[in-house]
């Protein structure tokens, strides 16, 4: 765990030198090992960082020595790679954050999503491939195979580990964002399992977004969606009970929200949706505005709804998508009554996209219910439980479904 | 490193005769653009796919020739580039900026597989 922010910036480095993330990793892990094993012994070095990246350049060395072809491959890299620009072989303790060029390698639309969230959690987060498997639920064995098989892509179609230049950065960055975003989404509303939460995950994606900003400090979409992470985690103690069962914004105790979190998060806010650039808005911006509303207010019926919806308009131009519909629907039902709410609902029912989520009956099913439309809302509440995948979310539409039963 | 990049588009265009010049213009300049940057190592257009042919030889050695592509599927290759660039980055720009990525066609980029001498 001490570890975990030197190994990111250490594999970043070698890679950058090197050129190869499996050399990278096993250099990179043996230096780590070795520092576990002589630092209890002889000490913790005055440049902890330097001794780390010296220890793993010698077993890298020590590794093409032994491996000709592998060597000459490599060569080979270093060579296109300085054509591109000088290495920053940086001296002792002068050892440069590398670590922007790995989140673009990384998150390379060349791979599949799921495979550049798996190099993301492992290369930046430094989780090991189980941690990584049981980030999303899955088997070891897929968790290492996608890994794997990323890694062959990276070599055999060479993708390159570089920082897109400025004018691709509108291409490049949403889908660093995007993954960061999925680890976030799955940290805070798992999508199965037994737990609400996986508040380590949620921890890590803010950690990583926040070196991502770091290393980018120009970009307003970072800024955004760092402000939305903090403002959505912001309500994570208020969001589940004693018993873990789920809490909805509606009954929150918000003296339990996390008031420097909120307060961060707005602040990043207002840099995101009015910082320079040519650009109007972006998405993660709008929703932060969005969870910044809801933040803000003393409780739902003061709620600025009006607000709300207005920032769904212009979110659904910017961004449209099946899920910021049903979201708006919501909005609007909040502002003018169940029925508004429940006439939009209705229109998104044809969208194939919205086929498996849990969302859309269960939206359906509240409005109906707030209506005293019973028997209808029962239907809907089934039609949720079927898609649900999260425990407790099911255990909630479990519960309403006995109210509109009684 | 080397990549072809295989340009699919639809089998049945209805191309008017001005859609066609604008086509051919448009390769033109890219192919100046890839022999300027000294990129290209060879690039053809093929006929229509209905002038295509496909062999099979058998297990027992029989020779199967049938009329048309292996496949018909509703996008059809068209031609190809091979290009010699440093990277996959490069390889996407330049597919990006050929016109066989463009009008509804795709581009796959797909790197050549290099042999060691024997």
């Amino acid at each position: 765990m001490v570890f975990r922010e030197e190994r990111g910036r250490l594999l970043a480095t070698l890679v950058r030198q090197f050129g190869d993330l499996d050399l990278a990793e096993e250099v990179a892990s043996d230096a780590v090992a070795a520092a576990l094993e002589r630092w209890p012994r002889d000490g913790v070095p005055e440049r902890p960082a330097a001794w780390l990246l010296t220890t793993a350049r010698r077993r890298a060395v020590d590794v093409l020595r032994r491996d000709r072809t592998y060597a000459t491959r490599l060569a080979v890299l270093q060579v296109e790679a300085d054509r591109a620009g000088p290495a920053h072989l940086g001296e002792d303790d002068d050892v440069p954050d590398e670590r922007l060029r790995l989140f673009f390698t990384c998150c390379h639309p060349a791979l599949p999503v799921e495979a550049q969230t798996a190099l993301t959690l492992r290369c930046l987060a430094g989780l090991s491939t189980p941690e990584v498997a049981r980030a999303f639920l899955q088997p070891t064995a897929t968790a290492a195979q996608r890994i794997v098989r990323a890694k062959k892509k990276i070599r055999a179609a060479r993708i390159p580990f570089r920082v897109p230049g400025a004018h691709e950065l509108p291409d490049r960055l949403p889908g660093v964002l995007r993954v960061l975003y999925l680890i976030f989404t799955e940290g805070y509303a798992a999508s199965s399992g037994d737990a609400l939460l996986r508040t380590d995950l949620a921890d890590e994606a803010i950690r990583l977004t926040r070196i991502l900003r770091r290393l980018l400090p120009g970009q307003r979409e970072v800024a955004g969606l760092l402000a939305l992470m903090l403002l959505v985690d912001a309500r994570r103690t208020a969001r589940t009970d004693a018993d873990g069962e789920l809490v909805l914004l509606d009954e929150q105790d918000r003296s339990r929200w996390d008031a420097d979190a909120i307060r961060e998060g707005r602040l990043l806010v207002v840099e995101a949706l009015t910082g320079s650039g040519a650009t109007g808005a972006g998405p993660y911006a709008l929703q932060a505005a969005i969870a910044a509303v809801h933040d803000e207010a003393a409780d739902v019926a003061t709620t600025d709804w009006s607000q709300v919806v207005a920032l769904y308009d212009v979110l659904g131009r910017v961004a449209p998508s099946p899920l910021v519909a049903l979201n708006r629907a919501v909005a609007v039902a909040m502002r003018d009554g169940p029925a508004a709410g429940l006439a939009l609902l209705d229109d998104l029912s044809a969208d194939d996209r919205l086929r498996h989520h849990h969302l859309l009956p269960a939206a359906r099913a509240d409005l109906l219910r707030r209506l005293g439309r019973r028997t209808e809302a029962r239907a809907a509440y089934r039609e949720a439980l079927v898609l649900v995948g999260n425990e407790p979310e099911r255990r909630f539409l479990l519960r309403r479904l006995e109210e509109v039963s009684r | 490193m080397k990549y072809m990049l295989l340009i699919y588009g639809p089998a049945d265009g209805d191309w008017s005769d001005e859609a066609m010049q604008a086509e051919m213009n448009d390769y033109w300049a890219y192919e100046k653009a890839v022999a300027d940057a000294g990129v290209s190592l060879g690039s053809e257009a093929l006929q229509p796919v209905r002038t295509a042919t496909t062999v099979a030889v058998q297990a027992d050695g029989e020779r199967v020739v049938t009329d048309g592509p292996f496949a018909e599927t509703r996008e059809v290759l068209g031609g190809y580039y091979l290009l010699d660039v440093p990277d996959l980055d490069a390889a996407l720009d330049w597919a990006a900026r050929c016109p066989g990525s463009h009008n509804g066609g795709r581009i796959e980029v797909r790197p050549v597989l290099e042999f060691e001498e024997p």
